[in-house]
């Protein structure tokens, strides 16, 4: 029996993850297999079998695990009444209908008939409903699509591979998947066609990368070309399904009571597709929504924008609006019954007029309740529905390379990026492609400038070509050729100085993680290659110690190149070469691998167990691999021991940071190895400055014994189960010290495409871009200065301080600083031109509470901040302390998984899909592929959602406020009796039906200025910044106008019918007529572009209007009582004075605003453009202007010498 | 009106480079359509205002209103119209005695004599209004206190009103019909014109008493439950009079049978509850002259015989009797045709202030050409 005690030695397996294959397997204590384990097992761990297994228990319990149907819907045919009712009650507009139509019910205070008073509930709530429906069809449909994919799963009693759906396959199936193959769950592999058990994956679908990952077969299972699935009845514990895709921790139990720990190198994660591998074949661990996959997504997120925060403000002074309006028909009606000694037209009643008030107070806010616009919320909802539909059809959106678009995971903020006022940006992937490019290099202190690496001034260059695209330096390819034309020893100096060569770039080639395949057949897809050649050759004569058959595929590559090599050829080699495809975690590695190969270093293939390169010279070798020590962001490197293939000795590669290596390689006395460093600093230093990362690469050669002495404490370190991170990192501490610098590289991170025109367009919309990265302070300035974030005039303020102290004194000099040069500068426009830059741990120092005021003073005063080496937590802290100290709007943009908080944190947060994971994409409101779409999306959309989504709100509380104060008036003349003078079903369908449909299409399609004009004078976009759409000013204004319109369309009326025979519904009859006219061309003119569209709708709402109430005043004999309306409409549209009063009542009820409002409105908007416009064109002279003169303006900088250089640089390498 | 600047694009607008999915099987494009409507670039008309559109709109609308406004002013002013109160406050007024002991339940009719002059002959059809005032017809439960059904004829909400009809619903255990507060407080004064010919001879003046009802309150909304059943009083057997009611709803017109019931017109018209505390409904057409050489209502003295029923002075009513003539566009009623003509001449008068303005002014704002 497992008790309790016996956890933690179970828990070992679980934290172990081996690498090297004996040495890891490991002998675990025996363990008693009887009918408790099971059970007891199911609380913390699963228990997976064949699906075949005789094991009772364990199929009971397999099968209550989640089968592999997925369902992502929220209802059932029969849970969708209730659950969407009891959602749809959660909100507070919801219940306030409730709350009234319940009142109605209460026969003292009624207004209409109580089903009346229904259906404005029903209405909004059924809309509702519809609209989840429909989201919740849309899923279903996905649902069912995935469900209905198809895999090959081994069905025991026909004794081979069937066809199943997706949604049959259930845990503990064993699945075989083809190349190209999506995965349909989590399943660990137990068996690969490629002869070393492993795997590549594309997770693309899971977290947007697109480069290969390799997964492995789980050791010590009988790896050969056969898997019989017979045969296999091993048992697999794992834990339980999280959504951590990183982890994965169990072991398989063999039956001979082995156990082999698993990790997430031997998992499939569901939705991933197999690629470079013929056939996998894995068993089902987690299946449905228990794979990681699954567990991930969360789904689209809710956040309320700032426009709804006012929005809400607003509905509550309407509240207030309504209170007022009830009192004063309440107290009215108290009055009015007091002055009254029982009239022949009064039912005989004992109330109080005090109390009868009170009951009239109540009976107000029924008649009155459409002043609160609960059906704007819905509205409100579908109109952002369609703007986000709209936002995702932009084709200027769309990246044709990934072939997506705009994602928005979060549905209702759109109209917040029509007010952003602070832009915070991450640089790398960001701004920048984080795709690699080789461009200097520094070997044995000599610098390599590879001037043939030019920049690349095409926009669209495919992404294949620049990667191959590593033009070798002259001067280090001559000095590589001696080596290769010829093995006759040189000049000994230069034969050391070679050998330094040949060291560095078989480093880069062998202490990576790169993963080598073809890009026009996937590896191990070989019958028919077209050499024709059997490829399967055991054991070539060059490659001795590929016995084992490790490589199949590659070995024909070993052959041909083999064969080149032969020739001679070296430009054949570079063809030939050109077909193998670097896939490597880290973008940093490909480009390193592929500037080795440039130089004829190739790597050509990787296993486990050796590195498969050719050396110029050389040929093909093969070189051992003994270990990999792999990168840690603790360490900042990675390093692999390897045994030299010429010299045969333990070499240990090291590849890092620059100041981490530079500070383990150690000069040792030796004067050439200290001048070797020091010239290798100071070129690391102009890297910096060029905007290159750098890395330096380092080796040392261990003696044997040293190496069996390390080896012995390391293989320690990797079968230890407590510790174990740490010991290993100990251990590869112990190993990386003494190193020799090799060398260092310099590479180019290049900006994306149209980067400093999005900033420059940003930075003129008012926005604020600030930088918040991680890299050193030299790199970010020169990107800053790449993508016009600097401007070569700016004054740059530097906070690098040590304590608090020095940082207050420094921010305190700073804003004098400032002030100076404000001073001097005042005849130049308003903009600052300071930019402060600031380092991480002076910002520790400022995000403290003391610092935090004048920090952010400084901030205001500088046109742009840039932040380095900050952390995600500052990078986040930033962005609160912003956003909430200084309440504007902020959005925040990044693409790894170190911008997920700041992103969270922003009120906009917006995720870079494609190289760095999914992370930040998930996190954020909206993901897009490029930067430069930042641009369209907030100048275009951003300013059209928000002014589209703040007149239509605007628009609805005039509609509402308008229609409801004609009822209100009425009040005056009916003793506040809260009668109402139209049809009970006109009244509630006048808000709901005729005139609802013209606001949403208004809201989504409006425009109020042209796509191109937003994109041209980004200056457009400030009047969303100051919320300029929707003031409280501008809501009081419309409340007004609303008012004055309701007493025209009120007393035109009452005068023209004054003193005749009307009775109440025929005097509501042209009341309602106008007042729907009036509702309807005030649309008209505050719209700024009417297509069709619009014009149908508008026709279409009048024309329902007339069609309902002409049809209902023909029909309805004796229903809806005592409203009837039968003839009332027929009789008084026969009646010319009808529609004298109407044309009357609509023309001077919408003359002010048509006058007023339009007149002053259009004027001034006139010349906005034109004074706009005009400051544009002279800001582009003025820019053409400075930047011929940059030279000159330079010695502005005077007092930073260093940054002449970089501007010129910055100017040549990313113009 | 407006100016309208035709924003139409081309349709085919550019085409970005072929997509680069190189994965096998043909995965659905997720690129967008290029239609005109997805990239918001369907055909706009934009309204632009500028000087020379707005002014025409404004000129335009003084054109047309002042001329409506005094075709309306000159209508309504041809229209001859009569009222004389009757209520009798006064001490001097004739209904002063029987206005003082009003009662519902009074027996014996009290009579008044109200005589007056018309100094302008009435032409054509004269209708003949009572007008009440400080009368709240349209009070919410009164306006409610009524039975559509059972008005309709529907037999068993005749015999069982509807509860908004409450308290005027049943008397005596038996269900009132018509119940309900409007029916209960219906109109009852009967009015009768007299001419006073110069001769001294009183000449009886005709009223009409149908035709005074809207057609489809007459004919299809307002039945008599039984339907074409002559024998009334038979079918309202079960059911009582309104408390106020001198009569059951069958013998309101003894003159006419077809005009008894729910379709008595007077009983119709009442049940038309007013829109305005003040108010008038038709009471009688006095048709004109066959001959068409005498107005209908010649110049004269007149008597008006009131048998006095109705109370209201005890919330400050008033009673009166109009005559009125009729236009197209109904009863007199200066105020839409001022209307029109200020409205109008605003209108005109901005039309003038701003072509002041655009003359000198307007001239700079002109030239901005606004990037489209």
């Amino acid at each position: 029996m497992l008790g309790i005690e016996n956890l933690p030695k179970l828990a070992g397996p679980f934290l172990k993850t081996e690498r090297k294959g004996p040495a890891a397997m490991i002998q675990q204590f025996e363990q008693d297999h009887g009918g408790g384990m099971a059970k007891d097992l199911a609380k913390n761990r699963r228990v997976v079998m064949p699906s075949w297994t005789e094991h009772e228990e364990i199929k009971e319990l397999q099968k209550s695990y989640s089968r592999n149907k997925v369902r992502t819907t929220k209802y059932t045919f029969l849970s969708f009444i209730p659950k969407n009712l009891f959602e749809q009650l959660h909100r507070f507009a919801n219940l306030y209908f409730i709350f009234l139509a319940a009142l109605n019910f209460v026969p003292i205070v009624n207004a209409f008939q109580p089903e009346i008073s229904i259906i404005p509930i029903v209405f909004v709530m059924s809309i509702t409903a519809v609209k989840d429906l429909w989201e919740d069809q849309r899923r279903r449909k996905s649902d069912q699509k995935v469900n209905n994919r198809l895999c090959d799963v081994y069905d025991r009693k026909q004794k081979r591979y069937v066809e199943r759906r997706w949604a049959e396959v259930c845990v503990g199936d064993l699945v075989r998947l083809c190349c190209n193959e999506i995965i349909p769950a989590d399943m660990v592999l137990l068996h690969s066609s490629d002869p070393n058990g492993v795997c590549h994956i594309e997770t693309a679908n899971l977290d947007g990368e697109t480069n290969l990952k390799q997964r492995q077969v789980v050791r010590d299972l009988p790896q050969g070309s056969e898997f019989v699935p017979e045969n296999y009845s091993s048992h697999i514990e794992c834990e339980n399904p999280n959504n951590d895709l990183r982890r994965f921790r169990g072991f398989m139990e063999h039956p001979g009571k082995v156990r082999v720990g698993l990790h997430s190198e031997n998992l499939l994660l569901r939705s991933c597709t197999v690629r470079n591998t013929e056939t996998v074949i894995g068993i089902v661990v987690y299946a449905g929504h228990e794979t990681k996959a699954m567990q991930n997504n969360s789904g689209p997120r809710y956040k309320r924008s700032k426009l709804e925060r006012r929005l809400n403000m607003d509905v509550l002074w309407c509240v207030i609006l309504l209170l007022l309006m009830c009192l004063i028909a309440a107290v009215g009606h108290g009055f009015w019954l007091s002055g009254l000694q029982n009239p022949i037209y009064m039912i005989p009643d004992d109330t109080h007029p005090a109390l009868a008030a009170f009951y009239m107070f109540w009976t107000m806010i029924i008649v009155l309740q459409v002043l609160i616009p609960i059906s704007l919320y819905v509205s409100i909802e579908i109109v952002k529905l369609g703007q986000i539909y709209f936002i995702q059809n932009d084709l200027d959106l769309y990246n044709p390379v990934l072939d997506t678009g705009v994602q928005c995971r979060a549905l209702n903020i759109t109209e917040d990026l029509g007010q952003i006022q602070f832009l915070f940006s991450d640089k790398t992937g960001t701004l920048t492609e984080n795709r690699m490019l080789f461009r200097r290099c520094t070997v044995a202190g000599t610098e390599y400038p590879h001037h043939e690496n030019g920049p690349f001034t095409s926009k669209h260059t495919p992404l294949i070509l620049w990667e191959c695209a590593v033009v070798p330096d002259p001067q280090l390819q001559a000095k590589l050729n001696t080596l290769s034309s010829a093995m006759r020893s040189p000049p000994r100096q230069q034969a050391a100085e070679i050998s330094h060569i040949l060291d560095f770039f078989l480093a880069l080639t062998v202490c990576n993680t790169v993963v080598v395949s073809s890009p026009t057949q996937p590896r191990h897809v070989s019958p028919t290659t077209p050499s024709g050649t059997p490829s399967y050759t055991p054991s070539t004569p060059v490659t001795p110690a590929l016995s084992s058959g490790a490589w199949s595929e590659d070995v024909d590559d070993i052959q041909k190149a083999k064969v080149n090599s032969a020739d001679e050829s070296e430009s054949d080699d570079e063809d030939e070469a050109e077909e193998l495809l670097y896939e490597a975690e880290s973008p940093d590695e490909a480009a390193l691998v592929q500037a080795a190969k440039a130089y004829g270093c190739t790597l050509l293939g990787r296993s486990p167990e050796q590195v498969l390169v050719v050396v110029p010279g050389t040929g093909p070798l093969s070189i051992p691999l003994l270990h990999v020590l792999p990168f840690h962001s603790a360490r900042k490197r990675m390093s692999v021991v390897v045994r030299h293939p010429l010299t045969g000795e333990v070499v240990v590669y090291t590849k890092g940071a620059d100041n981490v290596i530079m500070e383990l390689a150690e000069a040792d006395g030796n004067l050439g190895r200290r001048i070797v460093m020091e010239r290798t600093q100071r070129n690391l230093d102009q890297y910096a400055r060029e905007g290159l990362r750098t890395l330096c690469v380092a080796k040392k050669v261990l003696e044997e014994q040293e190496y069996e002495a390390w080896l012995k404490r390391h293989e320690y370190a990797e079968t230890s189960i407590e510790n174990r991170e740490e010991l290993l990192l100990e251990s590869a501490e112990r190993l990386e010290t003494n190193l020799t610098l090799l060398g260092a590289t310099g590479i180019v991170d290049r900006l994306q495409e149209e980067v400093p025109e999005t900033i420059e367009a940003l930075q003129e919309a008012g926005i604020k871009v600030w930088v918040l990265t991680g890299d050193k302070q030299e790199t970010a300035i020169n990107i800053a200065f790449a993508c016009k974030l600097l401007r070569p005039t700016d004054h740059i303020l530097m906070a690098n301080c040590d304590s608090k102290e020095t940082c207050e004194a420094r921010l305190h000099e700073l804003q004098h600083e400032i002030r100076q040069v404000t001073k001097e500068g005042v005849s130049e426009d308003d903009s600052s031109d300071c930019v402060l830059v600031i380092d991480g741990r002076t910002l520790d120092y400022t995000l403290q509470k003391e610092l935090q005021g004048s920090f952010l003073e400084l901030t205001c005063c500088c046109r742009s901040v840039i932040c380095c080496r900050s952390t995600p937590l500052q990078k986040s802290q930033v962005v609160r302390l912003v956003r909430d100290k200084l309440k504007v709007m902020t959005l925040a943009i990044g693409d790894g998984a170190n911008d997920v908080s700041m992103i969270q944190m922003a009120d906009v947060g917006i995720g870079i899909s494609g190289q760095e994971g999914m992370q930040a994409v998930m996190s954020s409101d909206f993901a897009i592929s490029r930067f430069k779409f930042l641009r369209k999306l907030i100048l275009v959309h951003g300013h059209w959602c928000y002014t589209r989504l703040a007149n239509m709100i605007l628009y609805f509380f005039y509609k509402n406020v308008m229609y409801v104060n004609l009822l209100f008036w009425y009040q005056f003349f009916c003793g506040f009796s809260g009668s109402t003078m139209t049809n009970s079903w006109v009244l509630i369908f006048f808000n709901l039906l005729f005139t609802s449909v013209p606001p949403i299409i208004y809201g989504v399609l409006d425009k109020d200025v042209s796509g191109e004009t937003l994109l041209d004078l980004p200056d457009l976009y400030k009047s969303g910044q100051n919320s300029q759409a929707y003031l409280p000013s501008t809501f009081w204004m419309n409340i007004l106008d609303a008012f004055y319109q309701s007493l025209v369309c009120f007393f035109i009326p009452y005068f023209a019918y004054t003193g005749s025979d009307i009775g109440v519904f025929s005097f509501g009859s042209p009341i309602n007529g106008s007042a729907l006219l009036i509702i309807l061309l005030h649309q008209l003119i505050e719209s700024r572009t009417v297509t069709w569209i619009h014009t149908a709708i508008l026709l279409f709402s009048a024309l329902f209007y007339y069609a309902f109430v002409l049809l209902f005043s023909l029909t309805c004999v004796t229903c809806n009582s005592p409203t009837n309306p039968l003839g009332i409409e027929t009789k008084m549209m026969s009646d010319p004075l009808y529609y004298l009063v109407c044309g009357l009542t609509t023309v001077l009820a919408l003359l002010p605003r048509y006058y007023t409002l339009e007149q002053c409105h259009r004027r001034l908007s006139a010349q906005d453009y034109s004074t706009s416009l005009r400051q544009w064109k002279e800001n582009k002279a003025a820019q053409r202007l400075s930047s011929r003169h940059v030279p000159q303006n330079l010695s502005v900088n005077a007092d930073m010498p260093h940054l002449t250089d970089c501007i010129a640089e910055a100017g040549a390498v990313l113009s | 009106m407006m100016a309208s600047s035709y924003n139409a694009k081309d349709e085919d607008g550019h085409l970005p480079g072929s997509v680069g999915s190189g994965g096998p099987g043909a995965v659905k494009s997720k690129k967008p359509d290029n239609t005109a409507f997805k990239q918001q670039r369907l055909p706009a008309w934009q309204p632009i205002l500028t000087a020379g559109t707005v002014l025409p709109a404004f000129f335009m609308i003084g054109l047309i209103f002042i001329p409506i406004g005094i075709g309306l002013l000159v209508t309504s002013n041809n229209i001859k119209e009569f009222e004389i109160d009757y209520t009798g406050v006064d001490m001097s007024s004739p209904c002063f005695s029987c206005s003082q002991n009003y009662s519902w339940n009074s027996t014996s009719a009290c009579t008044c004599s109200v005589p007056f002059t018309l100094d302008q002959p009435f032409e054509s059809n004269v209708f003949m209004y009572y007008g009440l005032s400080n009368f709240y017809q349209n009070h919410r439960r009164y306006v409610k206190s009524r039975d559509d059904s059972q008005l309709n004829g529907d037999k068993s909400s005749l015999l069982n009103p509807s509860k908004e009809c409450e308290p005027y619903r049943t008397s005596d255990k038996k269900s009132i019909a018509p119940c309900g507060a409007i029916a209960n407080s219906l109109f009852n004064d009967t009015l009768e014109l007299f001419y006073n010919h110069p001769n001294g001879s009183k000449i009886t003046i005709h009223l009409e008493k149908t035709g005074i009802a809207w057609w489809t309150d007459k004919h299809v909304k307002f039945r008599n439950p039984g339907g074409n059943n002559n024998n009334l009083s038979s079918v309202f057997r079960d059911t009582s009079k309104p408390v106020n009611w001198h009569k059951p709803v069958y013998e309101l017109d003894p003159s006419d049978p077809d005009n008894n019931g729910f379709v008595n017109e007077d009983f119709i018209v009442w049940m038309r509850t007013a829109a305005l505390p003040t108010f008038r409904k038709l009471y009688r057409i006095i048709q004109k002259k066959k001959d068409n050489m005498t107005p209908t209502l010649p110049p004269g003295n007149y008597s008006l015989e009131v048998t006095y029923n109705y109370p209201v002075r005890s919330f400050d009513g008033r009673k009166r009797m109009i005559l009125s003539t009729i236009s197209w566009m109904g009863g007199k009623n200066p105020f839409l045709g001022i209307a029109y003509i200020t409205v109008g001449s605003v209108c005109f008068f901005l039309g003038v202030v701003l072509l002041i303005i655009h003359h000198k002014y307007g001239n700079r704002n002109n030239s901005a050409d606004i990037p489209n």
